[in-house]
């Protein structure tokens, strides 16, 4: 048989430099094929915002946009973590209690043992990891299905912590640190330095890749294109760093009956907003840039191609309970640390459905293969912008529910349709 | 052509439980040359390959390896021989991206960051070397390629690890006639540039197009490992059908007798078929 080729035709190297134009082009061609990506989450963050400025001016206030990012910090954080279950396919209803359990044994280590908070944030992050390693156990090696772990999960957690808040006690956190995570702010010229510090740092790491890829004689993307990058973060950056950096205290510093200083001239990025951008940071870098990363879509993407390219399966899946277990732990901290204390409901009621709404809503696919950290980011913004704003129009609690479900719905809705969308475009 | 098998496989057993899947099975593959592993439904082909594969343990028999006698007790073990085999459903992640789906699992990295210029230019080498024509974009995601094109992504990636016996199963099964083609022509190249290909297939049309030799199974049994220029359409599938092809594939075992043809004493006993099932080949050296 002989080889019949057509030597005309331009090798496939790896396609040509395109231009900003070929990219937006292809991107708009992408997203009509039903590749949304972060593009509905952005949009209903718009619309939402839009909405809640109009019919509630206070919204768009820099006191509120600061609670914007203190409310929604532990459901996104734990979002973060609940990605990479979903990644995989698989779920987590128990990172909610996993949360509250790993609060409720920081409060109890802190106030009742009187313990260091650098000894007591460990064990409770520990407690995470080690209900991680269990679920995951339970799933990868003994073969229950995760929705069925995590349900149990989910009940037996909700005990764990009402025996160790007994009565439905409610145990106060008075430690400075764990406390200023959610309630304190960074010095302004901190605030500054951060954002240049993170344009410059995207720049350099933009730069290098094209130099690493023009290195290799493969094509780079457009400079224009990371010049334009490069812009909108520093722009909304600022926009933001600016906002947060207005003194939006409503009164000026004052004892408060608690004995404790509030709002001591409330200005300046939270610190939990440092937190959550540097673990999105690291998260994403792990997902993106490492084989453990792209193992983790490997096995949510085709199992069974995983374990036939020699990836260890079962490990990939039990450190993905593990890091949303942890997340979980770090989720309940900072929950603990925005009400200065622990009860029996820290980390129950709405958190997990949240968080999983925050994730989908941000573009995580429910089945498995899709997802970013940062759709966490997005997802959770949302979330807590439809509470924040539905709390400012005083609306009752079951409202409020209502119209969170219908949110959620209508996320998995759009990540359905573009999916048999992509299907028909041939893209999936 | 060379006259040392790459694999040579003699006397392989293999049971599941009380079910004896393979009897005695002689197989070689040349370097530069396509063998057709031919047989029908349940004769043993996947079993065969899994066995050389290292998924499943031989019972026992012999596992030449380039002359030297190799133990393969798991697929990492082939994989360190050079043994690659492309699975009949593909096994890649439509998720990733052909050149994710190429490294998948052997990624290349430099320090704890992934190394994606590298991988993206030895993807896209190997692919030029194959002479692959038919994707845009080393950076698209295999969900949007068409089934020849996947099949093509699943050779290169086997291939891609200095592999030097690469086996595929039914490659052209579920493809169009051009895909068909395509995927031939790879085949072919595979072989041209000096690696052994083990072909299985159940398409004659597909054998006849590519091998070099044709090796048939029988309810487990080797009937014949021939030339395939030796043997005509109507030889091979009577010996797909029946095991035995005038004087050629399993003797008397199946030839005369109604009762129970297979279940008797194991095919060496009889006389004629060591020489059909391992000596065949032999004479042929010429071409």
């Amino acid at each position: 048989m002989t080889a019949v080729q057509s030597p005309n035709r331009p090798p496939i190297a790896s396609g040509h430099a395109e231009t900003l134009t070929e990219h937006l082009t292809n991107y708009g061609r992408r997203v009509a094929g039903g590749e949304l990506g972060a593009l509905p989450a952005i949009l209903g963050l718009v619309v939402l915002c839009a909405f809640f400025s109009i019919a509630r001016p206070v919204f768009h206030g820099a006191y509120n946009f600061a609670n914007l990012f203190t409310q929604g910090a532990a459901v996104t954080l734990i979002a973060m973590g609940l990605i990479f279950v979903l990644l995989l396919g698989e779920i987590d209803l128990s990172a909610g209690f996993a949360s509250g359990v790993c609060a409720t044994i920081l409060a109890v280590l802190l106030t009742e043992r009187q313990w260091k908070w650098y000894f007591a944030v460990p064990v409770s992050l520990a407690t995470g990891v080690v209900i991680g390693l269990l679920i995951g156990l339970l799933v990868a090696k003994v073969g229950i299905p995760s929705f069925v772990v995590t349900l149990a999960a989910f009940l037996a957690f909700q005990g764990v912590q009402l025996l160790f808040l007994t009565g439905g006690k409610n145990i106060s956190i008075f430690d400075p640190v764990i406390n200023a995570i959610e309630n304190k702010n960074m010095p302004v010229w901190l605030g500054w330095a951060l954002l240049v510090l993170g344009v410059l740092g995207y720049l350099a790491v933009q730069l290098l890749r094209v130099r690493g890829r023009t290195s290799r004689g493969l094509a780079a993307g457009p400079l224009s294109l990371v010049a334009l990058r490069v812009g909108a973060l520093a722009v909304l950056g600022s926009i933001a760093v600016y906002v947060l950096s207005q003194e939006r205290s409503p009164n000026p510093p004052h004892i408060a009956l608690s004995g404790k200083i509030q709002g001591a001239s409330l200005k300046g990025i939270p610190i939990v907003v440092l937190l959550i951008l540097v673990l999105l940071l690291v998260w994403t870098f792990v997902l993106g840039r490492t084989a453990f990363g792209r193992h983790l879509y490997a096995v949510g993407g085709n199992r069974e191609a995983a374990r036939r390219a020699g990836i260890r399966v079962d490990r990939i899946r039990i450190s993905a309970f593990v890091i949303c277990s942890a997340m979980a732990a770090i989720g309940g901290i900072v929950a603990a640390s925005r009400a200065t204390s622990v009860d029996p409901n820290t980390g129950g009621s709405n958190v997990l459905l949240y968080a999983v709404g925050a994730a989908v809503i941000g573009g995580t696919s429910l089945f498995g293969g899709k997802g970013r950290v940062v759709d966490a980011l997005l997802g959770g913004a949302v979330v807590a912008v439809i509470d924040n704003g539905m709390g400012l129009l005083n609306l009752s609690a079951g409202q409020k529910y209502i119209f969170t479900g219908a949110v959620l719905l209508l996320a998995a809705g759009v990540d359905a349709l573009s999916r048999r969308r992509a299907a028909a475009a041939g893209l999936r | 052509m060379t006259a040392t098998p790459l694999l040579e496989l003699r006397g392989i057993n293999k049971s599941f439980g009380p079910v004896q899947v393979l009897r005695n099975v002689d197989f070689s593959a040349y370097p530069g040359e396509v063998t057709a592993l031919v047989g029908d439904n349940g004769a043993g082909k996947s079993t065969l390959v899994k066995c050389v594969g290292g998924i499943y343990p031989i019972d026992s028999g012999t596992y030449l390896f380039d002359g030297q006698v190799a133990t393969v007790h798991s697929p990492r073990d082939a994989g360190a021989l050079g043994v690659e085999i492309v699975y009949q459903d593909l096994a890649l992640c439509e998720n990733l991206d052909i050149v994710q789906n190429m490294f998948l699992g052997r990624e290349k990295t430099s320090g704890l960051v992934l190394d994606e210029p590298t991988m993206e230019r030895l993807a896209g080498e190997t692919l030029q070397r194959l002479s692959v024509r038919t994707v845009k974009s080393l950076r698209q995601l295999v969900a949007s390629l068409s089934g020849g094109q996947r099949q093509t992504v699943a050779i290169a990636k086997a291939v891609l690890w200095n592999s030097r016996l690469v086996i595929l199963d039914e490659p052209t099964a579920a493809l169009g006639v051009a895909q068909t083609a395509q995927v031939l022509e790879l085949v072919r190249q595979l072989a041209d540039q000096g690696l052994a290909v083990v072909l299985i297939s159940h398409n004659m049309n597909d054998v006849f197009a590519v091998a070099d030799r044709i090796a048939t199974l029988f309810l487990g049994q080797m009937a014949a490992q021939v030339k395939a220029s030796d043997m005509t359409y109507t030889q091979v599938v009577e010996l797909i059908t029946a095991g035995r092809s005038g004087d050629i594939g399993i003797g008397a075992t199946t030839a005369g007798n109604g009762g129970e043809p297979l279940a008797g004493p194991v095919a060496d006993d009889d006389v004629p078929v060591p020489g059909a099932a391992a000596g065949t080949d032999q004479p042929n050296g010429a071409q």
